[in-house]
């Protein structure tokens, strides 16, 4: 079935039955694949997006959930400020490795960041424990939050 | 050694696009020993606009060869790191083999760097020298007057971007042995501000793994695999995939291992293939319970050993005032790399194939197609793409999911390209593990607290037998990598026994980052421990004492003492404990002290671990501490708290949420030092891997029980 989808300012009409995660409307229909599969089960992290600015596991929203709602994915988080702060911390530490987890990573620092700009270690800790990074860059997700943290605060 | 600029064929097609140089070493040369075959292997190349390309010819899992490779042809040209791009390879194991693993190109064992170094810096120094002499030859200058930096050609009191020269360069001789930059020279070996060449497109959406190839009228495939090693499809009824939207069809594979359930997306694929019902032959397949194997292993460490890789001379131990004694346990486990297992395959024009693939070894399925669609090894390409992680996973050596892919693909009508995808949960419970393994040490101790002697007994299931690898690591029976960290240690043991045992094997193994490393560190260095504790030494004293004169000994007792050094060792601040251990993997040489809170009964909690490496030249500093800072991480997760076990032959993990990963509150700040050095370079991928779990296990026995039997959750710990 037909529905419509505003991602990243543009609206879209997608073509999908109700209870099709929004995952594989955003990666194999929309063709945006910034957005990671990981576990299909919310328990990493690499799916994440952000409906109306929350941050949300895709693998586990349903398209019909998100009727109406705006959608934001890796691809348009640098037009935020808090996206852009993210992104160029995680450039000056070299925070990736494999690079696959990360933008679901920076989708959720950015979360975190725009509710808490100074957010403690434990604080980053607790929002961030659902990311996972299989290569643990952690002391350097840790450190890009801390980072852009200074960066927004300008 | 002959170095060729120019390669006619190609340069003729490249010309229409503006000249393109190609710089190429003869593999008849030094840089591919005893290949004597007259292609020329490119590295290098450069357009006219004078932007330089690097061609990588190992494959990027997030270990940094695209950022190192460049940084060797950036050196020798002479360019900052923003002129300098790369490319991955084509697949031709006679241009891009690996020169540690002979004509075989692919990436294990930690050998990007150290097999590379001298290669890509020669390359990089041919390209330099034929651009100066077109640079000399354009102005009427003497070559020798001429440099190069940051991309400008200058001398004379003339300057040009190389980009001016390159169109004249393609049409000279590269001197036979280029000058190579004196370390002394060098700007970006070695510079700790080299940043990463692919962070920018890893942060904002832009790279593009496997996972990511949409190819127009592709269908994308998931198998229906048995629930046991061993079983075969008997039959199946997709009668409830029919009212899936998208779904395509089923079909068994050609060698009854799977059903194929192709659809016309992901998300249909996923629902198909649970509508699936697929009755299985399981008369053959694996039905052992993981407490069987374990009760095996652990069996097989006491009578004879079935291998004595080592002297089996009982006198020494006879001798001892005192010993110490310890079993070890180590579980399956699984890699479960972020990106989850997949490929594409289509069909080209001219009757070949190309496979798209985070392709960490590209000649396996490059044989592995070449045999199944019967075409001659030209006919495939391997379009290498990111990797989003591996571990050793997408190395197998029966490039497993490939040929899953490469027979899915063979039974349709090949006139749409076919995307196998694994699930979170295929990984999982799809084999190839670290294998079960287990120790069984007794070390003999004099009245004066020195060793005497040391009986290593070992029993597992062998990696590389029965694989295409074993002739390369399989002599007399043992296989090295079962062995490796032990029957090799630097430390000088009176007395040492090492005997080995094959167990059967439950299901698939492979090669597990640090591959033998991750059992045998493990035991060395924590009957080290235990031997220094019996004897009233310091661990870091006793340790050293067993480190003589020789290069390998020296090497290791400094990054022992270096550690030890950065981290206070000793001097722990209150409330916390410290545990140490040192090994050499893969060449390299790291010591990890790993600093703990609290208590084995309340919860551990990991509050740092300093880390000293020596691994020879550091040719980017900063990806040496990441990799290190990553190893670290990857062996405590996986000490702490995970194991594949199996129940009646069935994986009984099947996701992250019982296969937990290390998640961002588990460890605590990672401090790494380098040891400058001018020793070529070795290995960074593996070996931060196998001293973290055992220095876990010294901290948590300084004050608590003592962890033998892996995961450490099962023997007693819980963690914060």
């Amino acid at each position: 079935m037909s529905q419509r989808l505003k991602l990243n300012g543009v609206e879209h009409e997608v073509d999908a039955e109700p209870g099709t995660p929004l995952l594989w409307v955003i990666r194999d229909e929309l063709k945006l694949t910034g957005t990671k599969f990981g576990c299909g089960v919310a328990s990493c992290g690499a799916c994440t997006v952000h409906v109306d600015g929350e941050p949300m596991r895709s693998c586990q929203t349903y398209i019909e959930d998100v009727d109406g709602a705006e959608i934001t994915t890796i691809e348009a988080i640098g037009n935020t400020a808090a996206g852009a702060a993210v992104q160029q911390a995680w450039q000056e530490l070299d925070v990736v490795q494999c690079g696959y987890c990360q933008s679901g990573q920076i989708m959720s620092a950015v979360g975190l960041l725009t509710e808490n700009p100074k957010p403690s270690v434990e604080e980053i800790h607790d929002y961030m424990h659902g990311n996972a990074c299989r290569c643990a860059t952690y002391q350097r997700i840790r450190a890009g939050i801390q980072r852009a943290s200074e960066i927004m605060e300008g | 050694m002959t170095v060729n600029t120019s390669r006619r064929g190609f340069l003729k097609g490249a010309t229409a696009a503006g000249a393109v140089l190609v710089v190429g070493l003869r593999p008849d040369g030094a840089l591919a020993a005893g290949n004597t075959q007259a292609q020329i292997n490119p590295f290098v190349k450069i357009g006219a606009d004078g932007r330089v390309i690097a061609i990588v010819k190992h494959f990027e899992k997030g270990q940094g060869p695209t950022t190192g490779l460049s940084t060797l042809i950036a050196e020798e040209i002479g360019l900052r790191m923003d002129q300098i791009d790369y490319e991955f390879a084509p697949s031709n194991p006679e241009l891009y083999a690996n020169l540690a693993f002979g004509p075989f190109q692919g990436t294990g064992g930690s050998t990007a760097m150290a097999n590379s170094f001298q290669q890509y810096r020669t390359a990089g120094a041919a390209a330099r020298a034929v651009l100066i002499e077109a640079a000399a030859n354009a102005w009427g200058v003497d070559a020798a007057t001429l440099d190069i930096a940051d991309g400008m050609v200058t001398g004379g009191g003339q300057s040009a971007p190389l980009g001016d020269f390159v169109e004249a360069a393609t049409a000279l001789e590269a001197p036979s042995e280029p000058v190579l930059k004196a370390p002394d020279q060098w700007r970006l070996i070695g510079n700790a501000d080299v940043r990463r060449l692919d962070s920018a497109i890893k942060g904002d959406g832009r790279a593009m793994f496997a996972m990511d190839v949409h190819l127009p009228n592709q269908m994308v495939v998931m198998l229906a695999r048995p629930p046991q090693t061993g079983g075969l499809v008997a039959g199946f009824d997709d009668s409830d995939a029919h009212h899936i939207k998208g779904f395509i069809r089923a079909a068994t594979l050609p060698n009854n291992a799977a059903v194929a359930v192709y659809a016309e997306d992901t998300w249909a694929a996923i629902q198909a293939r649970d509508a699936l019902s697929v009755e299985w032959d399981l008369s053959n397949a694996e039905t052992r319970d993981s407490s069987q194997i374990k009760a095996e292993i652990l069996a097989a460490l006491e009578g004879d050993a079935e291998y004595n890789v080592l002297k089996n001379d009982p006198a020494p131990m006879d001798a001892a005032a005192t010993t110490v004694e310890q079993t070890f346990y180590f579980p399956l486990l699984a890699h479960a790399p972020m990106e989850p297992l997949n490929c594409t395959i289509e069909a080209n024009d001219d009757g070949g194939i190309t496979l798209h693939d985070g392709a960490q070894m590209p000649t396996g399925p490059h044989m592995a197609l070449a045999q199944i669609f019967e075409l001659p090894m030209e006919k495939i390409r391997i379009n290498t793409m990111l990797a989003g992680g591996s571990f050793g996973r997408r190395a197998t050596p029966t490039a497993d999911y490939q040929v899953e892919a490469a027979l899915a693909f063979m039974i349709t009508d090949r006139t749409r390209p076919v995307k196998l995808v694994w699930s979170r949960e295929d990984d999982v419970r799809g084999g190839y593990y670290r294998p079960a393994f287990g120790h069984k040490v007794k070390v003999g101790l004099s009245e004066e607290g020195e060793i005497v002697a040391w009986d290593h007994r070992i029993a597992g299931q062998s990696i590389f037998k029965g694989t295409a690898f074993e002739a390369m690591i399989v002599h007399d029976g043992v296989d090295h990598a079962s062995v490796e960290g032990v029957a090799d240690t630097p430390y000088n043991i009176p007395g040492m026994h090492v005997g080995l045992t094959d167990t059967k094997k439950a299901t698939s193994t492979l090669w597990w980052r640090s591959v033998g490393h991750t059992h045998t560190a493990y035991a060395m260095e924590v009957m080290m421990d235990m031997a220094a504790r019996a004897a009233g030494r310091d661990p870091v004293e006793f340790r050293l004492a067993y480190l003589g004169d020789s290069t390998d000994a020296k090497r290791k007792a400094a990054v022992l003492k270096l550690a030890a050094e950065k981290a206070s060792w000793g001097a722990a601040p209150a409330g916390r404990r410290q545990g140490i251990a040192v090994h050499k993997s893969f060449g390299s040489y790291v010591a990890e002290v790993v600093e703990i809170s609290g208590s084995a009964e309340d919860g551990v909690q990991i509050e740092k671990i300093t880390c000293a490496v020596d691994c020879g030249i550091a040719v980017n500093p900063d990806v040496i501490k990441a990799q290190i800072e990553g190893g670290v991480g990857y062996g405590l997760g996986h000490a702490m708290r995970d194991e594949i076990t199996l129940t009646g032959g069935v994986v009984d993990q099947s996701n992250f949420p019982d296969y937990e990963p290390l998640r961002i509150g588990d460890i605590g700040a990672i401090e790494t030092h380098i040891v400058p050095s001018a020793e070529p370079p070795t290995g960074i991928g593996e070996p931060g891997t196998p001293p973290s779990a055992p220095a876990l296990a010294n901290a948590i026995a300084s004050t608590g029980p003592r962890v033998a039997l892996l995961p450490m959750v099962n023997d007693g710990v819980s963690f914060a």
